[in-house]
């Protein structure tokens, strides 16, 4: 790792002034931005300077800045705050009990060892996993280069859905299940002003900037993820699918968020596929699918079938295109509580 | 954070040494700088910095630069060259070591951002020449073949009972999974964890 200078921030103030760049801007190989990048748990910076594909002047470490570690509910909702970490998420009752999705997708993510400096914040911005992203040799359009290498080359990995120039699947596990909840991301900047926007629109795909996952500013903070209040009765379920069943990550993912009417009809649904597309990828077809539907197996079948509905596999990776509808179907008739049959 | 107090008296100590005429391995500090304005916080580096890490229970100090990780750290200047480094990229969990009693992978860490946290390595867990229950208990139970994995993988497990004293093999599964053991001991050390349990009442 190349050197740099260590900056301990103590407020989020102190950071959002010191902060010069995001580190997409840091890795662009034409920037000349001031090399000055904020650090939580620094897996994902680690990884990248490691690497040799990030190399910062100074890194600003966010880790001591009191209050934002703390999980807190009220009648507006819950609020998590950006340097909780992966296990927090995983463990915390608020977490398990009222956003099952959210703490099931955070469990399923990393290594035990990763999830306890892992932190939420930090999961949401890290950069891609594409393999000529993260190799030095390859300067990929991501990186502010001509081609991307994935279309014609090794793509067992990347994008089904909406890879418009680019085909990385989006690395967060635990944005499949917040996208599903609706969640918001709140955002400081060095004035003093805070945003909040919702995290599915704070993520963006290739179609608006190649080069970003994310809509993050120079100098902005998260501070927090910021989660609606669960209704009695909303059911969610988070459902993975690796190469292995230890620590792996998801080829691909889904995060269902369901509602019932007194009827038992299903009146508000998320169905949000992981690991398919740039970013988490709302299955819109499945939601119409199940809306003001009793649940049984042949609805669930077809919401599973209406997920993958306008898929654009590459040449290699249609092989998940069966596992996303295999896993909308089980996460429905899980969180409808309808006991699968073989057909 | 518990520990937010503490790591800035750590910070401003690093301040206080760096400017006052105090500070002993002055060249070491020769090039660590001072933020400009007065209300900022100090910056620190690129060059070597002193550190206070408490490790296996003792106050340590140690000259370190902020890019080396607390991996290199304990394998270098603090010679505890029982902490493993495999892949060096937080995927094989070699390098696993106890901060404040939770395992983590010390390869993906920075050493400055320890703070005051208590660092645990393998080196810790015997008592003079009394092993701990699990490193007896992996000697025993055959769970381990070259021996490159075994301290991260001991580590891992000893947490594990310090949480959940009467694990199931399960349990002890999920506490190694993210390890990665070449000679293939998982069975004899999912064995070896589950003959050391203290079956609740
Ligand atoms: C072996 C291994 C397996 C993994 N498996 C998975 C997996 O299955 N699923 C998964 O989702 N991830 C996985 N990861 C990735 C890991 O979870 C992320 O690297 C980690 O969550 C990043 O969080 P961090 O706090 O360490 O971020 P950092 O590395 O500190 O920061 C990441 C980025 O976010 C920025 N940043 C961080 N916090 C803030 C903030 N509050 N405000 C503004 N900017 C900020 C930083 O500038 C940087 O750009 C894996 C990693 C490893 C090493
Ligand atoms: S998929 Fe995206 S990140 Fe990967 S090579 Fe193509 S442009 Fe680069
Ligand atoms: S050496 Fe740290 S995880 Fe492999
Ligand atoms: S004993 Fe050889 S790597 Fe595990």
């Amino acid at each position: 790792m190349d050197r740099f200078t260590w900056q301990s921030a103590r407020t989020v103030a102190e950071a959002a002034s010191a902060g010069k760049c995001t580190v997409a801007e840091a890795m662009r190989a034409d920037t000349d931005a001031d090399r000055v990048v904020m650090k939580a748990g620094g897996i994902d910076l680690l990884d990248l300077m490691k690497e040799g594909l990030l190399r910062p002047t100074r890194v600003i470490n966010l880790r001591d800045i009191p209050g934002l570690d703390t999980i807190t509910e009220d009648a507006a909702g819950t609020r998590i705050g950006a340097l909780v970490t992966l296990e927090q998420l995983a463990a915390h009752s608020i977490s398990r009990q009222r956003y099952t999705a959210l703490a099931d997708a955070a469990a399923s993510s990393a290594t035990p060892q990763i999830r306890h400096v892992a932190t939420l914040g930090g999961n949401l911005l890290q950069r891609p996993r594409c393999w000529y992203f993260r190799s030095a040799a390859h300067h990929c359009a991501r990186k502010g280069g001509e081609h991307c290498f994935a279309f014609a080359g090794e793509n067992q990995y990347h994008a089904v859905f909406g890879h418009d120039g680019c085909a990385i699947v989006h690395p967060s596990t635990v944005a499949t299940a917040l996208v599903a909840f609706n969640a918001r991301v709140e955002l400081a900047n060095a004035q003093g002003g805070t945003r909040t926007v919702a995290l599915e629109a704070f993520l963006v795909g290739p179609e608006v900037d190649v080069t970003r996952e994310t809509d993050l500013r120079a100098g902005e903070v998260m501070t927090a993820v910021l989660l609606p209040p669960m209704p009695a009765g909303v059911r969610s379920v988070f459902l993975k699918q690796a190469e292995r069943l230890s620590s792996d990550w998801s080829i691909a993912d889904v995060a269902v968020v369901l509602q019932r009417a007194a009827d038992g009809r299903c009146q508000n649904v998320s169905v949000v596929l992981g690991a398919a597309a740039p970013v988490p990828w709302r299955a819109q077809k499945a939601e119409a699918a199940l809306t003001g539907r009793l649940i049984d197996a042949a609805v669930a079948n077809a919401a599973g079938e209406a997920a993958i509905a306008g898929a654009e596999p590459l040449r290699r990776n249609a092989y998940k295109l069966p596992i996303l509808a295999t896993l909308v179907r089980r996460a429905v008739l899980t969180a409808a509580d309808v006991r699968e049959t073989v057909p | 954070m518990p520990n937010a107090d503490r790591t800035h008296s750590v910070t401003r100590r690093l301040f206080l040494r760096g400017t006052g005429a105090t500070a002993s391995g002055v060249a070491l500090l020769a090039d660590m700088h001072i933020a400009a304005a007065a209300d900022e916080p100090p910056i620190v580096g690129p060059g070597a910095i002193p550190l206070t890490l408490t490790v296996n229970g003792r106050n340590q100090e140690v000259s370190v630069e902020p890019c080396m990780t607390l991996a290199e750290v304990l394998r270098g200047p603090l010679d505890l060259t029982g902490t493993k480094i495999g892949c060096d990229r937080g995927a094989c969990s070699a390098c696993t070591v106890w901060l404040d009693g939770a395992p983590v992978a010390s390869c993906m860490l920075l050493a400055v951002d320890v703070g005051a946290r208590a660092v645990t390595t393998i080196e810790g867990l015997a008592h003079g020449d009394t092993l701990h229950p699990v490193q007896e208990a992996f000697i025993a139970h055959d769970a381990l073949q070259c021996g490159y994995c075994t301290p991260g993988m001991v580590m891992s497990c000893a947490a594990l009972l310090e949480r959940v004293p009467n694990p199931t093999a399960d349990d002890v599964r999920a506490a190694i999974d993210g390890h990665l053991c070449r000679c293939g001991a998982y069975p004899h050390i999912v064995e070896a964890v589950l003959a050391v349990r203290k079956p609740g009442p």
